[in-house]
């Protein structure tokens, strides 16, 4: 049984800030299921630049819980330049300490801080993913492809609309463009037509398929720590290695044959057989 | 804060077990007055001698054994590793073992040292199971080479409770001319065993999962199997495992196997009800719950249920407010980072792996105690989901 200390089970039996805050002026969300721990923190900030109030939700164990609590009662108050400053060793240290496997629990506290004071100052996170598109409200290159993907998005204004990307200054309109462009015609490019996939080469497949796994499918699987790489492409057999989070998943062969092989059949080649390295 | 036992309402009889009150009785004598060593010559220690031939034949009697093939041992692991190291000694040419991708760290980990620390001398084939946590025979057969050294598969799943039909595959194996070991250490006493009518060569059991005390185990050697001792010594238990033996436990394993064979027909009956009761009634109760493993092939005492979207540890913590003893399988629990190997084995989700919870239930567990159960989880699990950012979401 692990050691907790008092503060970590008074905060765990009775946390505190328990919810989110509607409109809130600043939303971090971190970890993921698989990691089994995650933690959405929502925070309200002032015209003093000072957080006026925060709650949070969280998947995990005790210690994530009691972290994410005593966060939010640290922080309330606290002007926006302190908070930044702000580090997982501060919120254990407010536990009175957590067993020391139980750190990545107060780390991610401060993650889901740095999140959220980034999602309302409108500051990039080193760890989002893809090229920035729209500086006003850091949307990657990798968001608004798939946001034009899923959702058949065909305008600029769509995209500002699904995205915020562009709803800023509007600096990036041409970009936006070009996206929207280059992945209509990636998608014309992946209407069945039977006469095209015998001429593609064999040069010209592992281009597409190395294309489409790091342009969509990487990205995706990063996500959730995961990550992806290709190993060699021979005749229709893909091999793929697994990589991160998905390497000891247990739903990694799922993955494999229900998300990375369909993605491929459809964007590539529909006789694809995705296999992984062991 | 300390607990008292009484207050406790214990279902992690998967995890150890309270020594019947007929065991400890058995005990004391050897524990006080009865202190000679069973190999002095004269009559003080003679009689503890004596002692331990009953507890030989009362092992015997609960395994369908000869007492002859009865070896006391200090606990499962013990066991475990004395009968595949012995295996693999006896049989120095051959280089490959075989097991299961969901057995106890006892054997698991025996396993991955014997391919990492030999060089990779020795090659293990770990068999993989179904989502319900059953084996395919077929893959078993198939796995089987001239190299095969032994098979190493546990009777039933320490986590799930699913039993694997160890008989027939020691049968296969046996006709293949191949060692067939199991770990029987959640099974013994739980269900019938009969090995005379078997083809298994060794069995594992622990003493501390079926009433009696921890440190002492058995191993069961076939008569006629080739055998190698693991702690060598003295001329204790014929050669075969040295050491003075563990008297006043090995006295309460035999009384404990006595007692279990009694309670065999109410293992199987009111616990079983006491088991399905819970189960059904967390499954009915608790929406986004599910059952992990067989629903059927498994022991009487066992249910291990997910509750997705949150996290087993803090399940447990909140459980332990109210006094309710269970375990999980969650990666908080552990240490580790990841959930438990069997039900990754089983490709449990990770919504539900990380929110699983293991209830193994004894004869000593009551109705009302079911009750209680019932009547809390549902709370806790719902105050956990209110917390959850993906909950909302459903």
């Amino acid at each position: 049984m692990w050691e907790y200390t008092d503060t970590v089970q008074d905060h765990f039996i009775n946390p505190r800030n328990v919810g989110e805050i509607e409109r809130a002026d600043g939303v971090g969300n971190v970890g993921s299921l698989a990691c089994g721990d995650a933690l959405r923190l929502t925070i309200k900030v002032d015209a003093n630049q000072v957080i006026t109030d925060a709650k949070f939700k969280t998947f995990g164990c005790a210690s994530a819980i009691a972290s994410s609590s005593v966060l939010t009662e640290m922080i309330k108050g606290m002007k926006l330049e302190e908070a930044k400053k702000l580090t997982n060793d501060d919120i254990a240290k407010a536990l009175g300490g957590l067993p020391k496997e139980k750190m990545h629990c107060s780390v991610m506290g401060r993650e889901a801080l740095e999140a959220a004071i980034a999602n309302y100052t409108g500051a990039i996170l080193p760890m989002a993913q893809g090229e920035v598109v729209c500086e006003c409200f850091g949307v990657t290159d990798l968001e608004i492809i798939r946001a034009i993907r899923e959702n058949s998005l065909t305008s600029v204004e769509d995209i500002t609309n699904f995205t915020k990307a562009g709803g800023g200054c509007g600096k990036c309109e041409g970009k936006l463009r070009a996206l929207l462009a280059e992945t209509a015609a990636g998608a014309a490019g992946h209407t069945p037509s039977a006469p095209k996939k015998k001429r593609m080469t064999t040069l010209e497949k592992i281009k597409k398929i190395e294309e489409v796994i790091e342009r969509e499918i990487k990205p995706n699987l990063k996500k959730d720590g995961g990550d992806i790489q290709l190993i060699d492409v021979d005749g229709d057999f893909v091999t793929v290695s697994l990589r991160g989070a998905c390497a000891n998943c247990s739903s990694a062969r799922t993955t494999l044959k229900e998300y990375v092989e369909k993605k491929l059949r459809e964007q590539v080649l529909e006789t694809l057989i995705v296999e992984e390295d062991k | 804060m300390a607990v008292l036992p009484e207050q406790v309402i214990y279902m992690d009889n998967n995890a150890t077990t309270r020594i019947a009150p007929e065991v400890l009785d058995a005990m004391m004598p050897y524990l006080t007055r009865f202190y000679g060593n069973p190999s002095s010559m004269y009559t003080f220690g003679g009689q503890v001698g004596r002692a331990i031939n009953q507890a030989r034949e009362e092992v015997a009697g609960l395994l369908g054994a000869a007492p002859g093939e009865i070896v006391f041992t200090s606990c499962g692991t013990e066991s475990d590793s004395t009968a595949i190291l012995s295996a693999i000694q006896t049989n120095p040419e051959k280089n490959h073992l075989v097991t299961t991708k969901v057995e106890h760290p006892a054997v698991k980990n025996l396993c991955d040292n014997l391919e990492i620390f030999t060089g990779r001398k020795y090659h293990v084939t770990r068999l993989p199971v179904a989502s319900d946590g059953t084996l395919d025979l077929q893959r078993f057969k198939d796995s089987l080479t001239d190299e095969t050294a032994i098979v190493s598969v546990m009777w039933a799943n320490n986590e799930t409770g699913v039993l694997f039909p160890v008989e027939e595959m020691a049968r296969i194996a046996r006709e293949r001319g191949i060692l067939f070991h199991t770990d029987a250490v959640q099974a013994v006493g739980k269900i019938p065993i009969d090995l005379k009518q078997t083809a298994i060569d060794f069995l594992s059991l622990s003493g501390h999962k079926l009433h009696a005390p921890k440190g002492v185990g058995v191993l069961y050697v076939r008569k006629g199997t080739p055998y190698i001792p693991f702690l060598n010594g003295g001329h204790q238990e014929h050669g075969r495992r040295g050491g003075t033996e563990n008297v006043a436990s090995i006295v309460g394993l035999g009384r404990a196997c006595a007692l279990a064979a009694e309670k065999m027909a109410e293992e199987n009956t009111r616990v079983r009800a006491l088991r399905d009761k819970l189960e059904h009634g967390l499954l009915t109760a608790i929406p986004k719950s599910l059952r992990n493993g067989h629903p059927s092939q498994r022991l009487p005492n066992t249910a291990n249920i997910s509750f997705e979207y949150v996290e087993g540890e803090a399940i447990l913590l909140h459980m332990n407010q109210a006094n309710i003893c269970a375990s999980s399988g969650s990666a908080c629990t552990s240490g580790s980072l990841e959930p438990s190997h069997v039900l990754r084995a089983m490709g449990v989700p990770f919504t539900a792996a990380h929110g699983s919870i293991r209830f193994s239930l004894s004869i000593y567990n009551t109705e009302q105690e079911v009750d209680f159960v019932l009547a809390t989880l549902p709370g806790i699990i719902a105050k956990l989901r209110a917390l959850s950012p993906f909950w909302e979401d459903k």
